[in-house]
């Protein structure tokens, strides 16, 4: 008993002396939730390129669930004043915290670096806030992609679908002959992300900005609202019996692996597909989900940057200039799979699917049809997201007819505005 | 001097538990989103709560998982204090394989038991693998099962704990009472239902509180295990409580369920503490 | 949860088998129960712990409970050493020495706050005193969902915002509910008049406490030291929330490892740091349960 009282008082006087940690000169912590393989590297990209200026990555991770455990923990350390020196944030979660005043500025980077001509202004609505910069965007992510194992669609003489009756033909030929037509993961996001998807195919570009971004009720109680949910409920007959609660890099993995077909899922899938050794737009196929060629939905990983003090402002002014730097911009979204946030960076390294994605978004910057995702976060607050993510999440998981599933959704979006 | 112990206790509970705890309440008749905010909107959160189908789901959730929990728990826990009870042989091995499921983190145990439950990998797998091609366990994936796998993985690390309450009341009966009994020639199973457990009665009554503050607390396991779904399907209080607050930036909502639960705690806990504590002082 | 160690002197006895089947068949149906019953407890741990020593190739070929045909302990290597957790490829090895720091302190603390507690409360009558201990009680059932902001918001007013001593501190706060109701409950049953004697030979309040009252303790400080090391060294939420970067606990790290799949999920890594984040708690399971029975049993539920 004697002894273990001298352990305690031995670690006691131990903790209490690692706990006065000494700080290095120009220490940035992020706090993110990019933990899985691709991902990882990416951020590793960052950590190496400010070590080669001189400042140390303090690493914050928090895994599991497209960033919730991160948000609480990114609450409770502002909450005590002590926040970490930048954060990802998607670009909704960005507005909410500026519209509570709780984000830095960086305006004077910005001015030297001259940002405001680099980025598109779909983009820079959330990073600008009052004329103030607040977050640098990493990346431009489309969510509104359809991934094709190439050998599994050449072996039966399939097409990529266009729209999604072609999708449904093809489906059902592949479910005929016992493969898994859809690779999913039957998670609230990425539930959504192919409600998305379906809003964008089967309403039109229209649609979507007056159903999703204006939540115009009669386009949310329309018609077209309740095909909506007719198609998602087919699609719920693609999927494999296994796929509950799986990780969306598991399903791309079916895909790679061509235990599955297909895969509705944004281009950060792409990141793992470069790891398994596969090529995308060769062995893995990229065209626009069915029906949304021509719309770009967009998703933005940015680092919002907090107060922090004035010991630590040159190391948070060097990370932002790094981010937004085109060699980081390029290197970075080289791993990731998404496109830079800067138009100004060539697209010559990139893959096929990449620069698709780039002239698709220069189109759609003209066309008006660049529109933020609201699976991801960049079409509203996250109470009336979440609430929609409630009705498509149970719609998709019951035999709920499409008729409630619209009664439901008008009902959820009301009570959460 | 026992003041002066007693106050730095006092003052951090005073602090970290009432004071939270009205910190909550205030919060909950709040127009408050992401942060705290002191617009005041009387019972308006209430009424969203309660409108909220979701809310709906996780109380009748809390319902089926609460009663099999306490139940399952319980009757297996007494059961294996009852076999263990019996003299045998290696009786501390035997204690440590029952209580280690209390040992592990829900992290620890949401791996293990999404790992067993899930129809590709685990039971199912190893069973069609020895043979039995037909055998299906999907309770994992299906809406109206997921609650129950649940509770097994929640009755799997609780009844260890259960059991040592049972085994330490087994093992204060007065032996002389069964002795008399069984010369009296009672059968068995009458000493156990008119002797042992009416005896059993304050650690019935004690395991029935921890079972309950458990199940209401319940959150990690969820968690771990479906984080919610299919759907919302496995939904508990905790789980939306959690949800609202950190998620969806909903606070005043968040705030106004965790009052219900505190109170619905309280309901179950004062009464129990009143008479625990009213009288156990024997002189 | 009083009653649990509610006072019963007699309840000590240390003879066990309060009734026996004497038939045979009656020994037979008590070792089949318990060993079916410890095969299913077991099966968890024993699959976790198999699949921890196979290869990726043998856990998509083989089945839960099949042994491994080579045994390797590299899942174990690697993530003890080298996995990377976001972009620091340590391991689990810092993390695991983080929660040390933090569950030794805290264990210690609260433990020995909730002895003094108890002791006062035991021993010291003064008014009110059954409704402050019932207050302390209570502060036992608070969900921990509800503290963390207002919390976060406290450490952050003491400075201790992110550090280890915040943690400990938070740990020590919710543990001293239940440490001080153990202490209470074991202390009450201690005869009065020994306190009154010591009394009248001049004993103070302290010399009390450690000459008399302390040794004759420890299976209460066994309970609850297993108590409260394991409670904290499972912490997830405190830890996720209070712990800056490079002080997270070991649970926060595997959440993060676990989580963080190539692709491919490395169900023997996972597996294995399961394991290694487990292998504390259950060490102080088997090495003092029976202490922990002793304690409860000591303070047992009166017959």
């Amino acid at each position: 008993m004697r002894t273990m009282f001298k352990v305690m008082a031995l670690a006691a006087s131990l903790s209490a002396s690692v706990s006065t940690y000494a700080f290095a000169e120009d220490t940035v912590e992020v706090l993110h939730w990019w933990t899985s393989g691709g991902e990882a590297a990416a951020v590793g990209v960052l950590k190496d390129d400010l070590q080669k200026q001189g400042v140390s990555w303090q690493d914050m991770p928090v895994a599991g669930g497209g960033g919730e455990a991160a948000n609480t923990a990114l609450k409770a350390r502002v909450t005590s004043g002590n926040p970490p020196t930048a954060a990802q944030l998607l670009g909704m979660a960005v507005n909410e915290w500026a519209e509570e005043g709780l984000l830095g500025d960086l305006t004077s980077v910005a001015d030297q670096e001259g940002w405001d001509k680099v980025v598109p202004d779909a983009i820079k609505a959330f990073a600008v806030h009052d004329g103030k910069w607040q977050a640098v965007p990493v990346n431009i992510h489309r969510p509104n992609w359809l991934w094709i194992n190439a050998k599994v669609f050449a072996d039966n003489g399939l097409e990529p679908p266009k729209t999604w009756d072609e999708f449904n033909v093809v489906a059902d030929k592949l479910k005929e002959k016992g493969i898994v037509p859809l690779a999913h993961g039957g998670q609230p996001w990425q539930d959504t992300t192919i409600f998305d998807d379906v809003v964008v195919g089967i309403g039109g570009p229209e649609f979507y900005k007056k159903a999703i971004l204006e939540l115009d009720e009669s386009a949310l109680n329309s018609d077209t609202m309740v095909k909506v949910f007719d198609q998602m409920r087919k699609i719920r007959g693609y999927v494999d019996p296994n796929f509950s609660g799986r990780d969306w890099n598991l399903a791309t993995a079916m895909v790679i692996k061509g235990e599955a077909a297909m895969q509705l899922m944004g281009d950060w899938a792409k990141g793992e597909i470069v790891k398994a050794g596969a090529k995308p737009g060769t062995n893995i196929l990229c065209v626009a989900a069915p029906g949304t060629e021509g719309t770009f939905l967009f998703n933005t990983d940015f680092f919002a940057m907090f107060p922090v003090g004035e010991d630590k402002v040159a190391g948070q002014h060097k990370l932002a200039a790094s981010v937004m730097s085109p060699s980081f911009q390029e290197a970075f979204n080289l791993v990731k799979g998404s496109i830079p946030a800067r138009t100004d960076v060539p697209g010559d390294k990139f893959d096929p699917c990449a620069q698709k994605s780039m002239a698709d978004l220069k189109a759609a910057q003209a066309s008006g049809t660049m529109m933020g995702s609201l699976a991801h976060g960049h079409a509203e607050p996250a109470a009336i997201q979440r609430a929609i993510f409630d009705v498509v999440t149970q719609h998709f998981n019951s035999d709920m007819s499409s008729k409630d599933a619209v009664a439901a959704l008008i009902n959820s979006v009301n009570s959460a505005k | 001097m026992p003041a002066i112990v007693l106050s730095p206790s006092l003052a951090a509970v005073t602090v970290c538990v009432y004071g939270f705890i009205a910190y909550t309440a205030i919060l909950s008749f709040t127009g408050s989103k992401m942060f705290a905010r002191f617009d005041f909107v009387g019972w308006r959160q209430y009424e969203r709560l309660f409108e909220n189908p979701r809310w709906i789901t996780a109380i009748e959730n809390m319902a089926i998982f609460g009663g099999l929990y306490i139940i399952g728990a319980t009757c297996l826990g007494l059961f294996i204090a009852i076999l263990i009870d019996q003299k045998i042989r290696l009786e501390g091995v035997f204690r440590a394989v029952f209580l280690y499921p209390m040992a592990l983190s829900f992290v620890v145990t949401g791996v293990i038991w999404q790992w067993l439950l899930n129809p590709g990998l685990g039971l199912e797998h190893m069973m069609r693998s020895l043979g039995w091609e037909s055998f299906t366990f999907q309770w994992l994936i299906e809406p109206e099962r997921a609650i129950y796998t649940i509770v097994i993985a929640g009755v799997w690390q609780v009844t260890g704990f259960v059991m040592a309450l049972f085994l330490a009341g087994l093992r204060g009966i007065d032996t002389e009472i069964l002795r008399a009994a069984r010369v009296d020639g009672a059968p068995i199973h009458k000493v156990y239902t008119r002797i042992i457990i009416p005896a059993l009665r304050p650690a019935f009554l004690t395991v029935f509180v921890i079972e309950a503050h458990l199940a209401i607390k319940s959150y990690d396991l969820v968690v771990a295990l479906t984080k919610g779904g299919p759907g919302v399907s496995t939904e508990l209080p905790s789980t939306f409580m959690y949800s609202m607050t950190f998620t969806r930036n909903e606070l005043g909502v968040g705030a106004a369920s965790a009052t219900v639960m505190l109170v619905s705690l309280a309901s179950i806990i004062i009464p129990y503490l009143y008479s625990e504590l009213r009288n156990d002082r024997h002189a | 949860m009083t009653a649990m160690l509610e006072s019963s002197s007699a309840a000590a006895a240390n003879r066990p088998g309060s009734i026996r089947w004497s038939k045979q068949f009656g020994r037979v149906f008590v070792y089949g129960c318990l060993a079916l019953l410890a095969l299913v407890f077991l099966a968890p741990l024993l699959s976790m712990l198999l699949t921890s020593l196979k290869s990726m190739d043998e856990i998509r070929a083989g089945n839960l409970l099949s042994l491994p045909s080579t045994p390797t302990f590299a899942a174990w290597a690697n993530v003890w050493g080298a996995s990377c957790i976001g972009v620091t490829c340590g391991g689990l090895k810092g993390y695991f020495g983080n929660s040390f720091l933090i569950v030794v302190p805290a264990t210690f603390i609260s433990v020995a706050l909730g002895a003094f507690n108890g002791y006062v409360f035991a021993q010291w009558r003064f008014r009110g005193d059954n409704l402050i201990f019932g207050l302390i009680l209570f502060g036992c059932f608070i969900p921990f969902q509800i503290v963390l902001i207002p919390m976060a918001g406290l450490l952050g007013k003491l400075g201790l915002a992110g550090t280890i001593p915040g943690l400990i501190l938070v740990h020590v706060v919710y543990g001293i509910c239940f440490t001080t109701m153990f202490f209470r409950n074991y202390f009450i049953t201690v005869p009065a008049e020994i306190f009154k004697a010591a009394r009248v030979d001049g004993a103070g309040f302290w010399a009390i406490f450690f000459r008399i009252l302390l040794p004759i303790s420890w299976p209460i400080v066994m309970v609850s030291i297993i108590w409260q090391f394991t409670g904290v060294w499972n912490d997830f939420l405190f830890g996720v929330s209070f712990a800056a970067g490079t002080n997270q606990p070991v649970t926060v790290a595997l959440n993060n490892l676990v989580n963080t799949s190539t692709g491919t999920k490395a169900y023997n890594e996972d597996m294995a740091a399961a394991m290694i984040a487990a292998l504390p708690t259950i060490l102080i399971y088997v090495a003092a349960g029976r202490y922990f029975l002793r304690g409860l049993m000591a303070g047992a539920v009166k017959g």
